[in-house]
């Protein structure tokens, strides 16, 4: 079948499957970023303070109306610009984690801003302080319907990672190329590559369906 | 499957063929029998209604006419032909969709919660029918829809969309959007239901002058027993998937001989 | 700034066509996507099982893989099947593709969400199910799938950018060539962010909006 060489294939695959660690680890690394950032993103617009409100959400619409690979170059390049010279790790880590914070800070934004005005004015009434309110109150109300979301982009987060290899991020799409130009061959790393992502979005996602739907039985909201 | 031991003819004739005619029909939802070896007729021209307790099958029966419900044993007749059968090699088999189409053109249907098409105006809606089902020119259509509109008492807001509409006027324009296709057997589902008590008379109406001036055959399921007794020729009591009772609305409504009618009767007095 | 308008008219000509391209490989990826998700959409409500089956299996590979991985994939493995694109076809067909995938289910979501109540009545006036799709389902799921379309509109733009990998000399591509001559990133890559910012901000946003509101009228709601 169009001249698919099973010797070359299960020569290449070990170092594949060693990318695929890689990738994980990358998917893993900025997903952490991403979560944390994101908070941030979320909690500042919900200051009283009007113009921090105004400066983060034009920058969250910043960074979801740009495309990804042109601030992995950006985050790249200009650093040592103004004298941070990043690891390709680094880099890569910090844009895709920066990206994916301000789709994630949407998420939590949506998920606390669902819950009712009704459960702040009853936590105030029990005389609840407002950490305590988000704590004990909001958040847990709010995770549910969030989950989907934040699991949605965990998987895309994972398949957003080969636009690392463009600054030789090590991962699953830049070992694929180093092989393919070593051999002159593509036709196996490439389609590996594809499997491979197949292989690990596909379960991951079925997992995040399967997740979301535990966590509204646990929390009694299922319908 | 169909019970070997009934005999079902290949078409109803005679004098007086009824309009609508359930032979042995029965229908359930895993265990639950919502319809139990059903015999039921209408004659051309009847107005039925049909009360009962919720779960009862009623509403049941009006879907498995406009073939919105499949049957899982016996044959419905629509003025004399087979509506979930047909004619195959001499044999009754379930009707393709083919048959059902045809059969549908006698029927018309309005529903508990009217569904109106929201991207459509009440012109619109009763002309969607006529000019896309029945091939009949737009000029012509929107004349008679504007007839029918005329007749619901809805012939002003006949451009505004069903988002504009109380729900008395929407189930007026579902009324005429019905009766644009020109059926002979109409089919009412807790059509006043869903409306507020002060609008249930507009849609009250429109009913009584359609049983006083045409000659349809209406079925109706209803909760408004006062409605039911002063427009029905015939009211049947459904319990269990079957009819416990039925008569001329006097009969059965003052003199019910079952013991539930009496019990579904005394609540519903109760009630109100 | 004086340096840096220096800067923009000494690369004007640079970015005006990579600019131009990349609106381009939006239009045409946009078109790929909105057919394809219709296509799809529809066929995995298809009541005929291969049917179904064809669509979800395009909606897998392409949801479950990476846009990069099918962009490399179909711009330099399928040559050797004997299907060679140019290299500017390879792009948007591709990125059409990828966001088609994502948009079927969309288009699945938003039919299956139009009221049952809805099919029922297209029944009760004898409607084929071709007319009860086309006349009454499909004009009400538009207006209820165009709001996240819109969003998917910014992220083709953003997708788009990933042609530049297979020398599809669009805006993303300038931008490193310029860098890659001046060493100026911040300006080369800055100008690039923004233009695609613009983009998306101001002109496929607004757009989508207007669209919204237009549907919302034509369904009496406005």
């Amino acid at each position: 079948m169009f001249d698919w060489q099973w010797d070359f294939t299960w020569s290449i695959l070990p170092r594949l499957i060693e990318a695929t660690g890689k990738t994980l680890l990358a998917a893993g690394g900025g997903y952490l970023v991403a979560l944390v950032l994101g908070l941030i993103l979320a909690l500042a617009q919900r200051t009283p303070w009007k113009p921090l409100t105004l400066v983060v959400r034009e920058l969250v619409e910043f960074i979801r109306s740009t495309p990804l690979l042109l601030q992995v170059f950006f985050i790249y390049y200009v650093g040592p610009q103004i004298g941070l010279r990043l690891s390709p790790w680094t880099a890569g880590l910090t844009a895709i984690g920066l990206h994916y914070a301000a789709y994630l800070s949407e998420v939590y934004r949506g998920g606390i801003e669902s819950i009712g005005k009704g459960q702040w004015e009853a936590a105030r009434a029990i005389n609840m302080s407002t950490a305590a309110t988000y704590r004990r109150i909001i958040i847990p109300q709010a995770l549910p319907p969030s989950i989907a979301g934040m699991g949605n982009y965990l998987v895309g987060i994972f398949k957003d990672t080969p636009m690392l290899s463009v600054i030789g991020v090590g991962e699953l799409m830049h070992t694929a190329n180093t092989i393919g130009a070593e051999n002159y061959r593509y036709l196996e790393p490439y389609t590996l590559v594809g499997l491979i992502f197949l292989a690990i979005s596909l379960p991951a996602a079925w997992l995040v369906r399967r997740f979301e739907a535990a966590t509204r039985r646990r929390l009694g909201l299922s319908k | 499957m169909t019970d070997k031991t009934i005999h079902y003819p290949l078409k109803l004739e005679g004098p007086d063929v009824p309009m609508v005619r359930f032979m042995n029909v029965s229908k359930r939802y895993g265990d639950l029998v919502v319809l139990d070896r059903l015999d039921l007729d209408v004659a051309a021209g009847e107005m039925v209604t049909i009360i009962g307790p919720s779960g009862s099958g009623k509403t049941t029966v009006l879907r498995m006419i406009m073939t919105l419900e499949k049957i899982d044993e016996g044959v419905i007749y629509i003025d004399g032909e087979p509506l979930t059968h047909m004619e195959k090699n001499g044999k009754l088999v379930r009707a393709n969709q083919a048959h059902m189409r045809k059969m549908r053109s006698k029927i018309g249907m309005c529903f508990q919660h009217f569904n109106l098409f929201p991207h459509m105006t009440a012109l619109e809606n009763c002309m969607e029918g006529p000019v896309q089902v029945l091939g009949i020119s737009k000029d012509e259509a929107r004349e008679r829809a504007m007839e029918l509109l005329e007749m619901v008492g809805m012939a002003e807001k006949s451009d505004q969309h069903p988002s504009r509409l109380s729900g008395g006027q929407q189930q007026r324009v579902a009324i005429a959007r019905a009766l644009a296709m020109r059926p002979k057997v109409m089919l009412f589902d807790e059509v006043t239901s869903a409306l507020d008590p002060e609008v249930i008379n507009e849609v009250t109406t429109v009913i009584r002058n359609l049983v006083d001036q045409h000659s349809l055959t209406m079925l109706m399921v209803t909760h408004q027993i006062g409605f039911a007794r002063e427009i029905s020729d015939r009211i049947c009591f459904f319990f269990g998937g079957r009819i416990e009772e039925q008569g001329p609305p006097t009969d059965l409504l003052d003199e019910p001989q079952e013991d539930r009618t009496q019990q579904f009767l005394s609540a519903v007095f109760d009630a109100n | 700034m004086s340096s840096y308008l220096e800067f923009l008219s000494r690369h004007a000509d640079q970015l005006v066509n990579g600019t131009a391209i990349t609106l381009a490989q939006f239009v045409l990826s946009a078109l790929v996507a909105i057919t394809l998700a219709v296509i799809a959409g529809l066929l995995t409500l298809a009541p005929s099982r291969p049917l179904k089956a064809v669509a979800t299996v395009y909606i897998e590979i392409f949801r479950g893989t990476s846009l990069l991985v099918q962009l490399y994939w179909i711009y330099f493995v399928l040559p050797l099947m004997g299907l060679e694109l140019p290299k500017f076809v390879a792009g948007f067909v591709t990125v059409g593709a990828c966001f088609g995938a994502y948009g079927a289910e969309l288009v699945r979501g938003a039919v299956l969400s139009v009221p049952k109540g809805q099919w029922e009545a297209a029944l009760a006036l004898n409607m084929s199910p071709a007319k009860r799709m086309r006349r009454i389902i499909l004009p009400q799921a538009l207006a209820i799938m165009l709001p996240p379309w819109g969003n998917m509109m910014v992220e083709i733009l953003k997708g788009t950018a990933l042609v530049a990998l297979i020398s599809v000399a669009d805006l993303m591509f300038m931008s490193r060539q310029i860098n890659g001559t001046t060493y100026q990133s911040a300006q080369a890559f800055g100008t690039a962010l923004i233009i695609y910012y613009v983009f998306a901000r101001f002109l496929v946003t607004p757009l989508m909006r207007w669209l919204e509101r237009a549907m919302a009228r034509r369904l009496g709601r406005a």
